[in-house]
């Protein structure tokens, strides 16, 4: 049995569900080209993950197996609907930037995988933390990736102006390449290349 | 009224490809790219299912979830506004039909079902194909244009999939840094493919 430390801490740097296990990239870049609006999709993605985890992890052992895609994929997708009418309630200028993705979510390969490699075998207070743990690690990729770009590409961290744009009298040229969708594959793939020079264990053997 | 079909398939095909511009579809576009055999198989599998669900979805839509939409079953329904099922209904439609899809072939088409066989059930957690139908309420397409933008956009997925399998089999003789060998590179290299695609920008029929 793991521990909740190690369950918690794992997928931030050593089991990253984004740069190592692949895992929940669909939804990944779309949303970040501005920091607010991945701030909100790794919030909604922590939450629906948590959740999820939890409530297939309680109800593992009523699950009958041949159907296990089917209700997994209930459950989540009933997460994600509250979660969409809670955004449209209380945060409905960035539910609408956020158009499809946040639909997106019951796809997300994260959510998917940790209910059926975790949840399905662990109790509900453990799946809750791998939830957390899992949701944490894909939002740090997300906002590190999102601060890069909006920093080069709009000059703003969190639509405050850090480097004043040429456009309104600054110095900052923006490089229009970041607010487009290659620069996000290019971001990542330079992440990946950091994290596993970094982390040696984690190259793959081709 | 041609042109705009026309216009519509060639918009979702490349200028809007869902892998390259709206990065859907991405878990099962890197796992299955490293042989253009199997990248040829999905692609085939999602061409078909996206065919299928985005129209059924559309009708689900305008039919069922749609705010007033029921009117047509009895006028007390009239006042009803559904749409907050959307997502639980659009991915039940999916799984189900991957479901039928699978039986049906198996019964009828056994040779294609072989082909495609174990990426069926794979498709019904694929991002490109729920995303689809979520485009398509959104963008509020007809019954025609959900079909032609289902059959485009699936077509748009099997080839940027196939070309980036065809990159990546050449690959393996190439000598990259450590760190940067498998998905690292893989990521560059989706990158490049989608600068080339926005070549297509603005493609108009």
């Amino acid at each position: 049995m793991a521990k909740p430390r190690e369950a918690l801490i794992d997928p931030l740097f050593n089991n990253n569900p984004i740069a190592l296990q692949v895992l929940g990239i669909c939804s990944a870049l779309a949303v970040t080209t501005r920091m607010d609006t991945a701030l909100v999709m790794s919030a909604a993605v922590v939450v629906v993950t948590m959740s999820s985890n939890f409530f297939v992890s309680a109800l593992r052992n009523q699950i009958p197996t041949s159907i296990r895609i089917i209700v997994q994929l209930t459950i989540i997708a009933s997460l994600v609907i509250v979660v969409d009418q809670v955004l449209k309630a209380y945060l409905f200028e960035l539910s609408k930037q956020l158009t499809v993705f946040v639909g997106l979510i019951i796809t997300n390969c994260i959510i998917m995988g940790r209910a059926e490699a975790y949840a399905m075998q662990n109790p509900p207070g453990m799946s809750l933390i791998d939830g957390l743990g899992n949701g944490l690690g894909y939002g740090a990729v997300l906002m590190l990736t999102a601060f890069v770009r909006e920093l080069f590409g709009s000059g703003s961290v969190f639509g405050t102006t850090v480097l004043p744009l040429a456009s309104e009298g600054g110095w900052y040229t923006p490089n229009g390449l970041m607010v487009l969708s290659p620069a996000a594959f290019f971001i990542i793939g330079l992440l990946i290349w950091a994290l596993r020079s970094w982390k040696r264990d984690q190259v793959e053997a081709e | 009224m041609l042109e705009h079909y026309l216009s519509l398939a060639v918009k979702s095909i490349f200028v809007e490809n869902m892998a390259l511009a709206f990065f859907l579809g991405m878990c099962s576009f890197l796992a299955v790219s490293r042989q253009v055999k199997t990248a040829i198989g999905l692609g085939g599998a999602v061409i078909f299912v996206l065919t299928i669900t985005v129209p059924m979805n559309n009708l689900i839509y305008a039919h069922l979830l749609s705010p007033g939409a029921m009117a047509w079953m009895h006028p007390a329904l009239a006042d009803y506004d559904l749409s907050f099922l959307g997502f639980l209904s659009y991915i039940g439609t999916i799984a189900a039909m991957v479901q039928i899809v699978e039986m049906v072939l198996d019964r009828f088409v056994p040779p294609l079902h072989a082909a495609l066989g174990i990426f069926l059930p794979l498709i019904a957690v694929n991002c490109a194909i729920l995303g689809a139908s979520l485009f398509m309420v959104e963008r509020s397409y007809t019954l025609a244009e959900s079909t032609v933008f289902g059959l485009g956009s699936g077509i748009g997925w099997a080839l940027a999939v196939v070309a980036l399998a065809g990159i990546r089999e050449r690959l393996r003789y190439s000598n990259p840094p450590e760190g940067l060998r498998g998905l690292g590179l893989t990521f560059m290299l989706v990158g490049l493919m989608a600068l080339g695609f926005m070549a297509f920008a603005g493609v108009q029929l």
